[in-house]
């Protein structure tokens, strides 16, 4: 058993490591602005009084090295920095700690992202596995068809024909404005459309790379054996197969949740849902930097944590790793 | 012993594949495509042909905005209305094919160049170029692209120059690693063991003996990868932060006409608007998609 | 050990399995291309037959039939298949998995591929009889352990509880021996077992396997290429070319008296014989050579090897015996850690990227697998005319005619120029490999295992080619083989490795000759030959209980 949480560890110190660098690109975007962001930012307010102590706050006048360590100091904290915007307003500072604008919208991300996996999921896996154990049925080919077409579209040709169809049929509410204190059945029904949207992408992509998985699986040598001594078909898959399974279907899995954190994005701002995709595309038009850096360092490291919970299962399942010889 | 010879070298039994010419294997694969290639091959054709003659086929300028706004379909020649500023929604559409399709293509090729060469060197370089080279692409792949591009965007402006050099950038790091992993594998062959014993220089190996036998997968590799940069320039310029106005595109047309979604149900050709230039993403990317799902199919030659 | 679940205890003697007829065909190129074009089998309970032919004369294929069961993409086109009364070829899928691991069963080439590295070996051993309700599965994993121990396992009362990745390739294949023999089958098909494992391996499993097919009564079949095993295993052996029977004799009549010519010229492969030659004349000579690969472990120590002019020096080996490691080290892709290579009187510089173009040219290498040896991109025109350019500065029609001219010395025509790989078989390839390394002029041809892939026919057309290019351009040659049948026939002097260590060293009739040291008596003896009692004699002489 050592070598597996030997292994762990190892992987567990690598997505530390990656979060660390990958904290370094996000932190030195900021080091490309422009010269005069701090006038455009303060717009009316801007003295040279004022846009000096800007500079000093954001840490302009100390060496990168020690902005970095500041920086990573206060992330871990919690402490992204304050907001560019609300700082233009005659004079009086209205910005607000950036962790104060992300929480309340993380939150409404997550409860997005799990009301739909918890639906995707499932489906994905079962169109997929069904598709590779009928191969080339008529039921595999129009899946089949059908996935390829709708991984093709954009997530908002995705939305825009779902609120085509609630307009004209199903009345579902094409604004998913929640709020905090909102029940949660209603939350889940202005949910509804968004989460559809998402559902439809993602099964498609899931779905494709399970059955691919599952048919490199079939195509093992020790399937073959396993029908040559008069094992039922069912047998074979629940016995042979799917033992061997676990570690590819993971995989795809983590891949495809890593992917329902980006597509959250677009869904996000088209039915105007208050999650942390549609903060960070307002921080992005209005160059609200420390905003769009604790954004991106929040979906990268939801990301590498998927990633790295796939890898950790691929890990716990291998054979060779359980019992060493 | 007596020696029988019933055996000489130039009659051996081999595989003889009469060898066809490169038309007349075109033909035939041609001839057992499906039904969705041939739908994706046509529906390529047409919109590279739009993208090159937009100028001759649009009826109106792409910024003139000299007619009345929100005009409904079909009304003064207009087939598809006009717009909130009063510009020709059609000619709009046809323009928008050659910035989008051309921003694609560039963006396409340029990450290619990039993520090619560097997956090249390290498979054939090896250890530390590897290596380094590896760690930093997947650094660089552990943010989401969509996300990065965002923040870039923020960082540099969006204009139709950073948006390419930033999104090849980050595409190039997908190309690095399919050609370093499909290059890997014909590096070990013993044919470019031969070449290199031979004495033969480093270009020569990458250029005669490694290109040629990786171009299948590479060439679907730039099939999906123009569709996945497509479909991120189209989804960056819908959020507002892509191509600005007043280039046409087709994300941003979206964006634009995305509130008369609300009226669908009292004018429904209006209401349609939005769906047009989504419409026009969504086909060119099945329409390569299939492609390139047929393409694949082919080589990989899968025994069902 | 018991027999009691046999389920038709019919007489020994009674016809088993009956194939009439049978044509199979298999899909490629988009066609459907004969595999078998009408063959007849009969095969009597308890009785061996030994299936040998070429690669791609349909042993397997046949073999596979005789259970029922057709490959993806093949499909039988007419005949009967009747086994113990039951129309294989009318019967239905649950019909005959109903047979497949109760009453036939199949022991495939590669072991540590045939087994689900979830699941334990004990697990899989038993799977099939239980599953098919021959046994409680107690019962059938005590029958498990002591066919373990009959195959002369290492610890066969625990070794099941490993897992596939655990045990070696040899240990595995005797599992799977074991797992064929569970259900206590009437046949059990045999598909090249041991062509993937080392001659003294194969040893031990051969005399297991024959010792529980003789204890059980078992019919079997028995693919495989290699004569002299057959020899040794079979009671009846039926010859195969191009999908057709050539003959079928009892074995021991058709080794001593073969009718067809075929069958003949399969045996007189081995009668190569080169007298040897020895020479003071010594053109590459390694001394001292250490090497290791990274930090790893040294896998060379202290080898030293004397090449004459002119002449053929075999190094032979088991695999991990570090004769291709010396090859990379002479090459230049490995310097050593200590010692050098001299070739004509100068040390050559370790790395490959120190050395001289001349240096480079006058030692050329032959490949062992000519598919990935050369780009099967470029036509053989190409391939051999691009060292002509490199080398010799030709080009144009000084180059052309030069191919041709190397294109006659492997006696092949001028319809081959134009050729890529994939339209040439396993010899002819080889021989462009041969084309190519001549192209350059060297002084010596290092063959690495050059004719360890190709059949035993076209084996001996490859070594008289090269024993004939020798005699007219004094090539010298470094013979890289395990094959002690091929280093007896063209070898002048022989080095034995072992461990990355040189055993022996010396002219070819005096290593061959007792006494040996002990290693080279184990290669030497491990070596199947013709005569069908040579397992028998051997194991009696190792003091096995046979």
């Amino acid at each position: 058993m050592n070598l597996i949480v030997q292994t762990i560890l190892k992987r567990l110190a690598l997505g530390v490591v990656t979060l660390f660098f990958v904290s370094l690109v996000i932190f030195s975007a900021i080091q490309f602005l422009p010269g005069d962001f701090g006038e455009a930012v303060l717009g009316q307010a801007a003295t040279e009084e004022t846009v000096a102590a800007f500079r000093r706050e954001l840490g302009l006048d100390v060496p990168a090295w020690q902005r970095y360590l500041d920086w990573v100091g206060a992330v871990a904290t919690g402490d992204f920095g304050t907001s560019f915007s609300g700082r233009a307003s005659s004079g009086v500072d209205r910005s607000r700690p950036v962790m104060e604008l992300i929480a309340p919208r993380l939150e409404n991300t997550l409860f997005l992202a799990s009301i739909t996996a918890m639906v995707a999921v499932p489906l994905a896996l079962f169109l997929g596995i069904t598709a590779a154990l009928w191969r080339n049925s008529i039921y595999d080919r129009v899946v089949n068809a059908m996935t390829l077409t709708s991984i093709s579209f954009p997530e908002f040709f995705v939305a825009y024909i779902l609120i085509l169809f609630s307009a004209l049929w199903w009345g579902l509410p094409t604004l998913a404005n929640i709020t905090e204190g909102m029940p949660f059945w209603e939350k889940v029904h202005k949910s509804l459309l968004p989460s559809m949207t998402l559902t439809l992408v993602i099964v498609a992509h899931m779905m494709r790379m399970t059955r691919a998985a599952i048919i490199n699986l079939l195509a093992s040598p020790y399937i073959e054996m396993a029908r040559l001594k008069g094992q039922s078909r069912i047998r074979v898959i629940m016995r042979h197969a799917l033992p061997n399974a676990w570690a590819p279907i993971a995989t795809v899995i983590a891949f495809n949740l890593a992917y329902l954190v980006v597509g959250v994005v677009v869904v996000e701002v088209v039915f105007v849902y208050p999650g942390v995709g549609q903060l960070m595309v307002d921080a992005v038009a209005s160059r609200d930097i420390p905003v769009v850096q604790g954004c991106a360092m929040i979906f990268a490291a939801t990301y590498i944590l998927l990633n790295l919970t796939a890898d950790i299962i691929g890990i716990v399942t291998n054979p060779r790793l359980l019992h060493p010889k | 012993m007596t020696e029988t010879n019933t055996y000489s070298a130039a009659s051996e039994v081999a595989s003889t594949i009469t060898r066809r010419t490169r038309w007349e294997r075109m033909k035939i694969t041609l001839s057992k495509a499906p039904l969705t290639a041939w739908f994706g091959m046509i529906v390529i054709v047409f919109y590279l042909f739009v993208a090159l003659f937009a100028q001759w086929l649009a009826p109106h300028g792409e910024a003139d905005n000299s007619f009345a706004a929100y005009l409904p379909w079909g009304e003064a020649g207009h087939v598809f209305g006009t717009d909130q500023i009063g510009r020709d929604v059609f000619s709009r559409l046809i323009y928008g094919a050659q910035n989008t399709i051309g921003i694609a293509l560039a963006t396409t090729f340029l990450s290619f160049m990039i993520g090619g060469t560097l997956g090249l060197a390290a498979s054939i370089r090896g250890g530390w170029t590897d290596q380094i080279l590896s760690r930093i692409v997947d650094v660089l792949m552990a943010i989401p692209s969509l996300i990065f591009a965002l923040m870039l965007l923020s960082v540099f402006g969006s204009t139709a120059g950073s948006l390419i050099i930033i999104i090849a950038l980050l595409d190039s790091t997908r190309v690095f690693r399919i050609t370093r992993s499909v290059a890997v594998n014909v590096v070990v062959m013993d044919y470019v063991e031969a070449a290199r014993l031979r004495g033969e220089g480093l270009g020569w190996v990458m250029r005669r003996e490694i290109l040629p036998n990786i171009m299948p997968p590479l060439v679907a590799e730039f099939g999906l990868r123009f569709s996945f940069v497509f479909l991120t320039i189209a989804s960056l310029s819908f959020l507002g932060v892509g191509l600005q106005p007043p280039t046409a595109d087709w994300g941003s047309m979206v964006r634009e006409s995305a509130s008369l979604m609300q009226f669908v149900q009292y004018d429904l050709k209006s209401g349609l608007t939005p769906l047009l230039p989504a419409g026009a993403i969504a086909l060119i990317t099945v329409a390569v998609n299939y492609v390139v799902d047929w393409f694949l199919h082919m080589t990989s030659g899968l025994k069902d | 050990m018991s027999n009691d679940n046999k389920q038709n205890q019919g007489e020994a003697g009674d016809v088993l399995l009956e194939m009439r007829d049978i044509r199979i065909e298999g899909f490629s190129d988009e066609k459907w291309n004969p595999i078998i074009k009408g063959m007849d089998l009969t095969l009597h309970r308890g009785e061996v037959l030994g299936l040998i032919g070429e690669s791609g004369a349909g042993k397997s294929t046949l073999g596979l039939a005789g259970m029922g069961f057709t490959q993806p993409g093949c499909r039988i086109t007419s005949g009967s298949i009747m086994f113990d009364g039951i129309d294989l070829v009318k019967a239905t899928e649950t019909e005959k998995r109903a047979l497949w691991g109760s009453r036939v069963a199949y022991v495939a080439q590669s072991a540590a591929a045939s087994f689900n590295p979830a699941h334990r070996l004990i697990d899989q051993t038993v799977e099939a009889t239980v599953a098919h309700g021959l046994q409680a599965e107690a019962a059938a994993k005590d029958d498990a352990r002591q066919l373990y121990s009959a195959l002369t396992l290492p610890f066969p009362e625990t070794i099941g509880e490993r897992y596939p990745h655990q045990v070696s390739g040899g240990q595995l294949q005797r599992v799977m021996t074991a797992m064929a023999m569970s259900p206590r089958p009437d046949l059990i098909v045999f598909d090249e077992p041991t062509t993937a494992l080392d001659v003294t391996t194969q040893v031990e499993v051969l005399l297991s396997m024959r010792k529980i097919v003789e204890e059980f009564n078992t019919a079997a079949i028995y693919i495989t290429h290699d004569l002299a095993v057959v020899a040794q295993m079979a009671d009846t052996i039926k010859v195969l070319r191009y999908g057709k029977e050539v003959e079928e004799s009892p074995a021991r009549e058709m080794l001593t008296a073969p009718k067809e010519e075929y069958t003949k010229s399969l045996w007189s492969v081995r009668a190569l014989h080169k007298e040897a030659q020895p020479s003071d004349d010594i053109v590459l000579s390694i001394d001292g050579v250490d090497a290791a690969y990274g930090r790893g472990l040294k896998v060379l120590h202290d080898v030293n090897i004397k090449v004459p002019r002119g002449r053929t020096v075999s190094i032979v080996g088991e695999s991990g015996s570090g004769k291709s490691t010396t090859a990379r080290v002479i090459t230049g892709l490995l310097p050593p850690m200590a010692g050098q290579v001299t070739f004509n009187g100068e040390a050559l510089p370790p790395q490959l990227k120190g050395r001289s173009k001349e240096q480079l040219r006058k030692i050329q290498m032959i490949y062992q697998m000519a598919d990935t040896a050369m780009n099967p991109r470029q036509t053989v025109g190409e391939i051999i005319g691009r060292p002509l350019e490199f080398y010799h500065g030709l080009k144009g029609a000084a180059r052309e005619k030069r191919v041709l001219e190397l294109l006659e010395m492997i006696e092949l025509d001028e319809t081959f120029y134009d050729r890529l790989p994939s339209e040439m078989s396993g010899g002819q390839k080889q021989r462009i490999c041969i084309a190519r390394a001549l192209a350059a002029e060297p002084e010596v041809i290092i063959c690495d295992e050059v004719t360890s892939a190709l059949d035993q026919i076209v084996q001996e057309g490859i070594l008289k080619l090269l024993m004939k290019l020798q005699e007219k351009h004094g090539i010298t040659y470094l013979f890289i083989t395990h094959d002690i049948a091929t280093v007896e026939a063209i070898s002048d002097e022989i080095v034995v490795m072992y461990m990355g260590e040189v055993v022996e060293q010396g002219i070819k009739d005096e290593i061959m000759t007792a006494p040996y040291p002990a290693y080279t008596e184990l290669l030497l003896s491990s070596v199947p030959e013709m005569d069908p009692d040579w397992l028998t004699n051997l194991a009696e002489n190792r003091g096995e209980t046979a």
